[in-house]
This record gives structure tokens, C-alpha cells and sequence, in this order.
């Protein structure tokens, strides 16, 4: 999956692939910006190391087109992508007189939506509706969709920063960015945080947490296992933690892009 | 007479006065549920059922069990099939057609409450390894909305789950059929009983126990809690909305373990006044 990611990158013309100046339409957050935040804060890129760190991640703004706002979000092999359409016109039937109508598209990379991403859906769009300003936009819609490129664990998370990302690219106002940190417990109590596939199959319970940048309070929680309370506190003790490098990085990766040199 | 006036005309007003006093409108505590009752075994033609009111909130719940060949990776496994209806019947807002999405996401969630708390182990619904297992279909079907469907529905689930009686099965060699024996039934072994708490979120900083329909509408956010009798947690399902502490949470707790207490004592009343004697 990386190194799909890579050719893909370095088939754009040569001129693109410096990332800078304004003119350009696509910023190259990518490649540059884990870097950057690699050799900084220590976060571990390929291989992990023991207790808590996160994968490798990486982000791309503004690659599409058609949408008004577009981000991918690469986490270690799992890849999302996501497009804002906002705000615009609103179905009668569907509009709310004093705010914007928040709708989430999430398509799974095989076979049709089903029951399960319902359930995720309608989790993503509470969540984005407690940070988007709907009242600024009333009696339109704001639609976020989400493709899922690959899936390689912790994919409601990659989710969660993809359409963030999306937001901001496509300059709805939020009161505060939401990212999503997802933490493993296995049979003997150790934490994982951003699990692999692998991981979360082995994993007695699977907690997926969002949390906002001011003052990392939880939006949003799902999980899958059973756990007990002191390790719930555990892990979102944790969450709290890895969510500053989050929102650091979505910090490091805006101030490159809009930078002018 | 002016409050009631409020009441339709500036709703979250009219609800904030009462938070304010620590109480709302139908005089209820803001930690206290409303009055819940069970019926058990009231529906003869499926193998369980079970009938629960929430304060207005009704939800009844039938398990029906039909053979199938169990799933090839897992030949040893039955099935556990829930699905959750909202008709057009409990409230205004849903019509008639596919399940709408409030209906899904509640599947899931009981789908979810049932995988991760393994109220029932699914090795002990396979009859013949990799030829004949039971399939349990759990249909919940809301007669009253009026707010906090997920408690209702875990709750109906697991008291007709604990009504379901099997009947015993044998595979016959010479002929490789099943042959089922109506006479001689079994009660299902249920290892946990998982009960849901839900709270509402009112203006970022307060939390209500079992919002009603009015309740959920005004609120900022949901959050639900899947706690079992030994205080595991099964499910912490919380929808976006206001965000929540620690310290919060470490409230909802402890208010779950509670609810879990009142829910037992309650579902063993029923089920030992059933028995016949």
C-alpha cells in the first residue's frame, strides 16, 4: 500500500512535487510534513516501538477537484479519502431553518454500504455536528463523503482526521478540529494505540475515541469487547495523549501549506 | 398556565427552568428512571418473547429459532440474528418503507450488545458440527416512542432471551435426519446479563438519566452504557454530540452500576413468579 502511494505521488509533474507556492492547486503536505514531525516529536515511523505510539501518517489537501474541500489521510496502510461538498443548496424536506444540515457518505472500498456503515456514518456526523458551526449556514447542507482506499485497522479513526482535514480544506467554520485515536487491550491488559488489522482481530476489546483540539473532551466513543472501567480511564488517558501529536501535526501540515516560502 | 404556554413556544427554556431546580418537567430526579415494567412470555407462538415499558417507551421482543447449516469458518457456531423495527405505529416521524437510519444504527448497536457481551455462547447453539446449528432471529419491534429505545431494547432482548426454550434435537444416523423432540425443552444458557444506561447531554455540562422523547430532541448529545453484573463494560456508545471529561464518565458509571442492580432484581421477580410451582 506504501509504496502504491508513493508511485502515485512522483507520476504528477516534476514542478508539483516540490510542494510549494500558492499557485499551485495541490499542496504536498505529505511526504514533507511526517517528516518533519518524525524527526521532531519521535514518533516512530516503520517499525513501533514498545508502550504507546502511532503509525506513520501523512495527509494530502486539496487533491480533488469537484469538491469544495478534499483531504486523504494515510495511517500506516490504512488510507482514507474524503470530499466536502459545502455549504449548498438543501432539499426542502431536509432543511433545518437555523442551521446547516450536516450528511455523511461513507462507502466501504468493496461491496455496497450496508447496516454497519450506517451506524459509522451516523457516529462521524454527530460528530462533526458538535464542532461545525451550522448556525453561520442556515438552511444549508454540508455534505462529507468518505471513500475507503484501504483498509489496514484503526479505519473509523483514519476517518474521523480524513474528514477533518476535509473541513478545514474546504474552510467550514468549526469551533474546535476533532481528530480520532483508536486503542487495543489484549487478554493481559497491554495498550495498543492505533492498532493493525492483525492487532484488533487479537484484541479482547477495540476502543475508538474522538476528541476535540481545545480541550481534548471525548465527542465521540464506540467500542467492541469488554473491558472494565479503570481500563476505559487507561486508554483515554492515552487517547488524550497521542491526540496532541494529532493536532500537532494537523497544525505543522496547514502552517506549510498556506506558508509563503 | 404561562409555563405550559412556554413549553411549545420556547421548549429549551421552558426545560432549562426545571434544570435549574435540579428536577424535570414530569417531576422525575435527574438521575431517576421512569417507572419500568416487564412482561415475559406473553407472545405463545414464538419460542420467547418479551414485552417492555419504559415510562411511554414500548418495545416487544421476539426470538424465533430455525435451523441452518452452520457458517463454514466456524462450523461449531449457531447464529444470533437481532433486528430492530421502528414502524410508522410508535411515532410520526417514521415512515412506512426500508429501515430508516435510526433503525440501523440500533440493529447494530444490539448486534454490537450481543457479539461483545456474549450473552449466549454461540457453540452452545450448534447441534451437529458443520451440518445443523439453531438460529436465534430476535425481532424488536417499538409499539411507543418516546425516547431511550437502545435501554429498552437491550432489556427486552435479554428477558425474552431468558424465555427462549429449545426443543431437544437428535441426529438420527441411519437417515441423517433431524428429529426434534417438542416434549422435552431446555432453557438457553445465558453467561451475562448486559444492561444500557443512557444519559442525555443538556448544554454541554449537565446529564440526564433516560431522556424522553422531548428530552433527546433538546439535548446536545446521547451516551449510552452496556455494563454487565461483574461492571465490564461491554459497549460505551456515545454519538458525537457535547463533549464529556473523564470525571463525567467516572458519573455515568457509577449511575450504570446502579441501573444494573434495579434491572436484575426486577427481570428475577418476573421470571421466579413464572415459574410454575
Amino acid at each position: 500500500m506504501r509504496s502504491e502511494y508513493l508511485t502515485y505521488t512522483q507520476a504528477r509533474p516534476a514542478g508539483r512535487k516540490s510542494g510549494l507556492h500558492v499557485g499551485c492547486g495541490a499542496m504536498e503536505g505529505a511526504m514533507r510534513s511526517d517528516d518533519k514531525v518524525c524527526t521532531e516529536t519521535g514518533i516512530e515511523s516503520s517499525s513501533r516501538g514498545p508502550g504507546c505510539s502511532l503509525r506513520h501518517f501523512a495527509c494530502e489537501q486539496n487533491l480533488l477537484s469537484r469538491p469544495d474541500g478534499s483531504a486523504a489521510f494515510l495511517q500506516g496502510d490504512t488510507s482514507v479519502l474524503a470530499g466536502v461538498y459545502g455549504p449548498a443548496e438543501v432539499k426542502v424536506s431536509k432543511e433545518i431553518f437555523n442551521k446547516a444540515t450536516l450528511e455523511v457518505i461513507l462507502r466501504p472500498k468493496i461491496g455496497l454500504p450496508g447496516v454497519a456503515e450506517k451506524s459509522r456514518e451516523r457516529l462521524i456526523r454527530n460528530t462533526c455536528q458538535a464542532v461545525v458551526l451550522g448556525a453561520l449556514h442556515p438552511r444549508t447542507s454540508i455534505t462529507v463523503v468518505l471513500q475507503v482506499v484501504s483498509d489496514a485497522g484503526s479505519l473509523l479513526a483514519c476517518c474521523l482526521n480524513a474528514a477533518c482535514m476535509a473541513l478545514v480544506d474546504a474552510g467550514v467554520p468549526m469551533r474546535a478540529l476533532f481528530c480520532g485515536v483508536t486503542c487495543a487491550l489484549d487478554s493481559d491488559g497491554t495498550l495498543v494505540l492505533d492498532p493493525t488489522a492483525k492487532q484488533e482481530k487479537e484484541a479482547r476489546a477495540v476502543l475508538t475515541f474522538a476528541l476535540d483540539s481545545v480541550d481534548r473532551k471525548l465527542l465521540m466513543s464506540t467500542t467492541k469487547g469488554l473491558y472494565s472501567d479503570a481500563e476505559l480511564q487507561q486508554c483515554l488517558a492515552a487517547a488524550q495523549t497521542a491526540s496532541q501529536h494529532v493536532f500537532r501535526f494537523y497544525r505543522e501540515s496547514l502552517q506549510r501549506r498556506y506558508s509563503k516560502s | 398556565r404561562a409555563a405550559g404556554r412556554k413549553g411549545t413556544v420556547e421548549p429549551l427554556e421552558y426545560y432549562r427552568r426545571f434544570l435549574k431546580e435540579n428536577c424535570r418537567p414530569d417531576g422525575r430526579e435527574l438521575g431517576e428512571f421512569r417507572t419500568t415494567t416487564v412482561n415475559i412470555g406473553s407472545i405463545s407462538t414464538a419460542d420467547g418473547s418479551a414485552l417492555v415499558k419504559l415510562g411511554n417507551t414500548t418495545v416487544i421482543c421476539g426470538v424465533k429459532a430455525e435451523f441452518a447449516v452452520p457458517p463454514t469458518d466456524a462450523p461449531d457456531k449457531g447464529y444470533v440474528v437481532p433486528n430492530v423495527d421502528l414502524p410508522p405505529l410508535c411515532s410520526s416521524r417514521f415512515r412506512s418503507g426500508p429501515p430508516g437510519e435510526e433503525a440501523q444504527v440500533a440493529s447494530q448497536f444490539i448486534a454490537d450488545v450481543i457479539e461483545n457481551s456474549q450473552i449466549i455462547q454461540k457453540e452452545d447453539l450448534c447441534i451437529s458440527s458443520g451440518k445443523l446449528a439453531w438460529v436465534l432471529y430476535c425481532d424488536l419491534i417499538c409499539l411507543d416512542y418516546d425516547g431511550n429505545i437502545l435501554d429498552a431494547c437491550t432489556f427486552a432482548l435479554l428477558a425474552a432471551l431468558k424465555n427462549v426454550q429449545l426443543p431437544e434435537v437428535r441426529i438420527n444416523e441411519e437417515t441423517a435426519l433431524a428429529e426434534v423432540n417438542l416434549k422435552k425443552k431446555s432453557y438457553l444458557n445465558i453467561r451475562t446479563h448486559p444492561v444500557a444506561t443512557s444519559f442525555a447531554v443538556f448544554d454541554d455540562t449537565l446529564l440526564i438519566v433516560d431522556p424522553t422523547g422531548e428530552e433527546e430532541h433538546l439535548a446536545t448529545g446521547t451516551l449510552t452504557v452496556v455494563m454487565d453484573e461483574e461492571g465490564r463494560l461491554s459497549c460505551l456508545h456515545k454519538p458525537g454530540g457535547s463533549g464529556l471529561t473523564g470525571a463525567k464518565l467516572q458519573d455515568c458509571m457509577s449511575r450504570a452500576v446502579t441501573r444494573h442492580k434495579e434491572v436484575k432484581k426486577l427481570m428475577d421477580e418476573v421470571i421466579k413468579s413464572m415459574t410454575p410451582k
